[in-house]
Formats: structure tokens, sequence, C-alpha cells
């Protein structure tokens, strides 16, 4: 499904990624783990379409497109989604009537209708009531006064929305209680399937409790230096990332 | 042999010296006399005229005007789809009765000024009062040369349902009019108008219109300005209103192309327990000039205004804002809020905003702000990212923007009207 083949990205003429190779299939999860700084939101956003972002060499394959070719929204109607680190607040603009729009023009995007009023509103409860995100929240602006955890479920919602075929989740455990993490989970082991993949950037074992992976990576330096399966991750959270360093200047 | 040499204000006064009022009543021809008197020792302003400082009339007043009354046109695109409203077309500052339609509402006299000025005794009461010696050349020039206009007078105790919709045209190249608008609204009253400024087929014509609002006691009067001309064309605007104790006017004006367009606002509240509402939105582009002068003057205590001016900058265009609020001595308990926000779209766009307070009452409540920035390219990603395209992103955003200087058009036509014509602009 996703293809990255040494994906070197800079920002202002910094380089952050320096080389990324990853391969994903329909139906896997995927978790990336690292430092903070190591630059797995970077690799985040390149993938959405971030501007800010310059590419200065390797490709990407999205379903035998190449993905970095086409404008952000394109990719979203492609099926790829991000949920945001750091999900921001657009007051004025209504939660549920952007989704429409963003619905609508997937739908025309595809040469298909677009969808009813009926079906929209039906859409809205349920995905609304999988994340147990408050119907009032769902249709008030984008974020705007959300708590740390109703932006999470927020995205979560979104993405239920959407079903996209690609779902990357930065960061979405981060800040959030035990109930708001099973929630969390919840949502996205609903909406798995063998025909969409799943990345899962987090800095902690616990949510992969709940989200099982089938391959654990470990980001350095804008690099992925280790593959493993979920025991990894096991093994990350109780020894740290130092081993990994030392590991690396020991090959080096 | 001597040789004269004329100033531009002499032009200006050449063009419009081709108008003969003698036949209106005397009462009417003497104020004109007054104004005339009031054009003598006034001068065009200039670089240097603080009130008109980031306003250059170079523009306007380096040209020869002809005063003429226009072509037969069709106004069917002008009018707001599901409205139901009164119709009444002004062309070239003149009353077009054909064009016009207007039911008789109980309550209300709906007449031409010119008719007014023959039959009206309120109007008598109320017309030039509020616009004279106020020391402004271009609305010195209207009370001395204004053609005709639009008299609505709704009487006490009178709810008007169905709102008046006039429409105001010029036509032609280089003509000049000056309408002259008059509206009443008694004690208990209620009262909606819109009024659109568009251009049909010819460019650089120049109006100079006025407006004299009488809002009485415990009254209602929403005024509606949507300025929508194409083409190259000028607009001088002014509204003079003043309010009565416990009254509630409503005033939003929405810039949606110009040339050049100077609009000047001037409210008196006059008494006690009024509440004025203030709402703009320009939108300029190319190299339009777009510029709202402001006044609100609170002369009595316990009153309440809002003013939000919202400005979206595109291509080259400017904006003007400058908004002035007095609070007099004896305003005791006035709330008074103001802010204006604008958005530049490219680099070249300028925006120069200046709000003003002035209070002289110690027991008051007062806020004014301004800002200027650019759309958040955070947020349009963040649209993008789940699939909006770029153009529906910023269209939302600029909505967005734009919708609490909306809020006070009570008229749903016309909101989805507005709603649209900003959606057109920025949507794909
Ligand atoms: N907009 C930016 N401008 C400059 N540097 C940035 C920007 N975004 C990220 N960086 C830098 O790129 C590196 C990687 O950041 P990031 O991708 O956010 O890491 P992670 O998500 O793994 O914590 C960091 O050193 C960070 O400071
Ligand atoms: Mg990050």
């Amino acid at each position: 499904m996703l293809s990255i083949k040494n994906l070197h990205a800079s920002i202002d003429d910094k380089e952050i990624l320096k080389g990324v190779n990853l391969d994903i299939k329909a139906g896997e999860v995927h978790a990336i783990m690292g430092p903070n700084g190591s630059g797995k939101s970077t690799l985040s956003s390149v993938l959405a379409g971030r501007e800010e972002y310059e590419v200065t060499a390797g490709s990407v394959n999205y379903e035998g497109k190449d993905l970095l070719d086409l404008n952000p929204e394109d990719r979203a109607r492609e099926g790829v989604f991000l949920a945001f680190q750091y999900p921001i607040e657009i007051p004025g603009v209504s939660n549920v009537n952007f989704l429409k729009t963003a619905i609508n023009e997937t739908r025309a995007y595809k040469g298909q209708d677009s969808i009813s009023a009926k079906d929209f509103l039906a859409l809205v409860k349920e995905k609304s009531a999988l994340v147990e995100l408050d119907a009032k929240l769902a249709s008030r602006s984008v974020n705007e006064g959300f708590s740390g955890g109703e932006k999470k479920r927020n995205e979560i919602f979104q993405m239920a929305m959407l079903s996209p075929k690609l779902s990357i989740l930065d960061e979405t455990d981060s800040g959030l209680d035990i109930d708001a993490l099973r929630i969390v989970a919840n949502g996205v082991n609903t909406l798995k399937s063998d025909d969409n993949a799943t990345v899962v950037i987090t800095h902690y074992q616990r949510l992969l409790d709940y989200i099982v992976p089938d391959f654990v990576h470990v980001l350095y330096d804008g690099k992925i230096v280790k593959t493993g399966g979920k025991e990894l991750a096991h093994e990350l959270e109780e020894k740290g990332y130092d081993w990994i360093k030392e590991e690396l200047n020991t090959v080096s | 042999m001597t040789t004269t040499t004329l100033t531009k204000k002499d032009i200006l006064l050449e063009s419009l010296g081709q108008l003969n009022f003698t036949n209106e009543p005397d009462f009417y021809q003497d104020l004109r006399q007054q104004a005339l008197a009031e054009i003598e020792n006034l001068e065009l302003p200039t670089s240097k005229t603080e009130y008109w400082k980031y306003t250059r009339l170079g523009k306007i007043v380096n040209k020869t005007y002809q005063v003429t009354s226009g072509i037969e046109i069709n106004i069917d695109q002008h009018l707001i789809p599901a409205l139901d409203a009164n119709i009444i077309v002004l062309i070239n500052g003149l009353f077009n009765k054909s064009l016009s339609n207007i039911q008789e509402q109980e309550g209300v006299k709906v007449l031409s000024l010119s008719d007014g000025k023959e039959r009206g005794v309120v109007i008598r009461d109320h017309f030039n009062k509020y616009t004279s010696t106020k020391s402004e050349l271009f609305l010195a020039l209207n009370n001395a040369y204004h053609t005709d206009g639009v008299c609505i007078h709704a009487e006490k105790n009178s709810i008007v349902e169905k709102p008046y919709h006039i429409i105001n045209v010029t036509t032609g190249n280089q003509t000049i009019s000056q309408s002259r608008n008059l509206f009443i609204g008694e004690t208990n009253s209620s009262v909606k108008i819109i009024e659109s400024f568009v251009n049909i087929e010819g460019s650089e014509n120049f109006i100079n219109n006025v407006s004299e609002i009488y809002v009485g006691e415990n009254a209602q009067l929403e005024y509606n300005k949507i300025q929508n001309k194409e083409d190259e064309s000028y607009q001088i605007s002014t509204e003079q209103v003043y309010q009565k104790a416990n009254s509630n006017f409503t005033i939003n004006t929405i810039t949606l192309d110009g040339t050049f367009v100077r609009n000047n606002l001037n409210i008196e509240v006059d008494a006690e327990g009024c509440e004025t509402n203030l709402n703009g939105i320009y939108l300029g582009k190319d190299s339009n000039h777009i510029d709202n002068h402001t006044i609100v003057d609170h002369l009595k205590p316990n009153c309440n205004s809002n003013e939000v001016y919202k400005g979206i900058l595109d291509n080259n265009s400017v904006g003007v804002f400058n908004g002035k609020v007095f609070v007099r001595p004896d305003a005791q308990k006035t709330n008074a809020f103001q802010q204006n926000n604008n958005i530049l779209l490219t680099d070249d766009a300028v925006i120069n905003s200046k709000p003003e307070l002035e209070i002289y009452a110690d027991d008051v409540k007062c806020s004014h702000g301004s800002t200027i920035g650019q759309l958040d390219d955070e947020a349009i990603f963040y649209l993008q990212a789940r699939g909006v395209g770029k153009r529906s992103a910023i269209n939302m955003m600029i909505t967005a923007f734009a919708k609490d200087a909306l809020g006070r058009i009570s008229i749903e036509a016309l909101k989805e009207y507005v709603d649209n014509k900003i959606e057109t602009r920025f949507g794909n």
C-alpha cells in the first residue's frame, strides 16, 4: 500500500529526515517509536503534504501513485489520513459542516454523488458514538474550547467519518487518561480491516496493548534504525533508547 | 486681458451647475442656497486634511462629469433571490417609477424625495436637519445639488413587515449623481431597508449620495447597505443618523466591490436607552480603495453601541478604517464596543486601521481593537488534510472570519445573498 524509499526532507535548510525506508501492506499495523525530535511528526507531515517541508530525495509510492506529486486534499481523497499530534482550533468553522464538505469533495473526486443530508446525519451519529464524542461537540467549531482528550477523540471521529485506507496517528495517546485511551483504541480497532493500514506513532508501549502492532520501528535522527515485532516496544519501554544509540555507535 | 484658472472644485461645481431646481418649494430652495454659501468656504480635502488622510481624491476630481438621466435598464440581476421586498429603483440619482414596485403598506409612506418635498409635512421637519453646517464638502455638495431619492416614513406604532429594497444605479460614462434619501422611523415603529449600489454599463461615474436617518423614540430601524459596483466607479457616501430615546438603529455596510468607496457614517445618539449596531464587511480586490469612516457620538447616558468591521483585502487593494466613538460628559453608563479585523491575502494589499475612543465621562465601559493578519496556513492545511480543496478551505476560513459581522442582518434572504457573494468570490 505504501512504500517509502530513501526519503530525505528538510525544513529551513535543516535536514530532518535522512533516508527513511518503510513498507506497509494492507491489513498491517505499524508502530513508530523514537525519542523526541527524531522526526516522527516530520514524517507524518511530509506524508500528509505539508508544504513547509521540502523533500530533497527519495520517493513515496502509495497504491501505485506518486504520493508526493499529489496536493494535500487529493492525498486525503485517496485515503490518507493524519491524526495530528497537536490538533488546532479553527474558530467559526463548524466541525460537521467542514466534514460534510470534505466527504462531498472526496465523493466528487471519485465521481460519486453527494451524500444525502439524512445519511450524513446518521453517519455523524454513529461515528460520534463510536468515540463517545458528545454530538454537541461534534457540531461546534473545529476543536474550539475542546479539552486535550476531546481534541484527540475528535481526530478519531474525523477518521471514522472519512474511513481512510491509510491512517497515521501521531501521538494520539499522549496526554490521554486510561479511559480516553481505551475509547480511542477501540475506535481505531473498530475501523481496522484487511483493506486498510494503520501507523501508530507513540512514545508509550501502553497504547500498543490496545492497538497491537505487527511491526515496531524505531526512528532515530531521521532514519529508521531498528525494526522488530511488538516485543520491541516492551524492550524500549523498559530500557529506553540509550541502548539503541549505543548499538548504533558500536556498528559505526 | 485677464485669465482665471479654474480650481478642481470649480470644475466639479460647473458640472453640477447644469442642474436647475427652480420648481422646488421655496423652503427647499433656501436650504440649497445655504449649502451653496457653505461650499464657498470649503475646499477639497488634501493629503493634509486629517479626515481624508489615507484617501486621495485625485482620481475623482480630475474629471469633468455629465449629469444625465440614464438609459432604460434591466435591474433583474440586482434583485436579491427569495427576498420578498418592495423594490425602489433610482437611476443616476433620479427616481424611476416604472422599474419600482411598491405595495401600499399600512402605516408607512414611501415617496420620491421630490414628491415628498411637494406634499410631506413631516419631511419638512426632518429634511436637511441632520446634515447642514457639518463643514464637509461632499455633504454640502449633496445638500446643494442632490437630485432625487427615496423618502420612507414609518408612522407612529407601525411595524412594517416587508422590507424596502432600493436599487441605486449609476450608468453612463463619466456621469455624476447625487441621490438623497430620508428615512423616518417614528415612535414605536419598525422598518427595514436595503440599498444596493450598482453600476450598469458605463464607467468612471461618480455618485455622492446621502441618507438622513431619523430613529424616533423606541423605534427600530435597520439599514443594509450593499455596495457592489463593478467596473471603474467612484462613490462617496454619507449616512447622517439621529437617534431618540430607547431607539434601536442597526446598519450593515457590505462592500463587495468598488474602485473607490468612501463611506462616512455619522450617528448621533442623543437620548438615553439607545442601542446602536454598526457592522461592516469589505472585500477589496484589484486596486479597489475602500474607506470606512464611522462616528458614534454618545451624548446621553445608558446607551450601548457595538461596532464590528471586517476587511478582506486581496491583490493590491487598499482598505481604510477609521472609527471614532465619542462619549460626552453626560453619557455615563455608556457601553461602547468597537472592533476592526483585517485579513490581507497578498503582500501588496494594504490596510490603514485607526480605531479611536474619546471618553469624557468616567463611569463607562468601552473597548476597541484592531487586528491585521493573514489567513492561518495551519488551519487551511488541516482542512485540506481532510479532503477539503484549498479554495474551499480558504472560503471556509474567510466566511468564518466575516461571520460575526453578518450577525446583525435580520433579513434571512439578504444574509444568504451576502454569504453567496462571499462564497463565489473566494470559493472554487
Ligand atoms: N517547523 C519547524 N521548523 C524548524 N524545525 C522544525 C520544525 N518542525 C520540526 N523541526 C525540527 O525537526 C526535528 C524533528 O521534529 P519532529 O518531527 O517534530 O520530531 P518528533 O515528532 O519525532 O518529536 C526537531 O529537531 C525539530 O526541532
Ligand atoms: Mg512529534
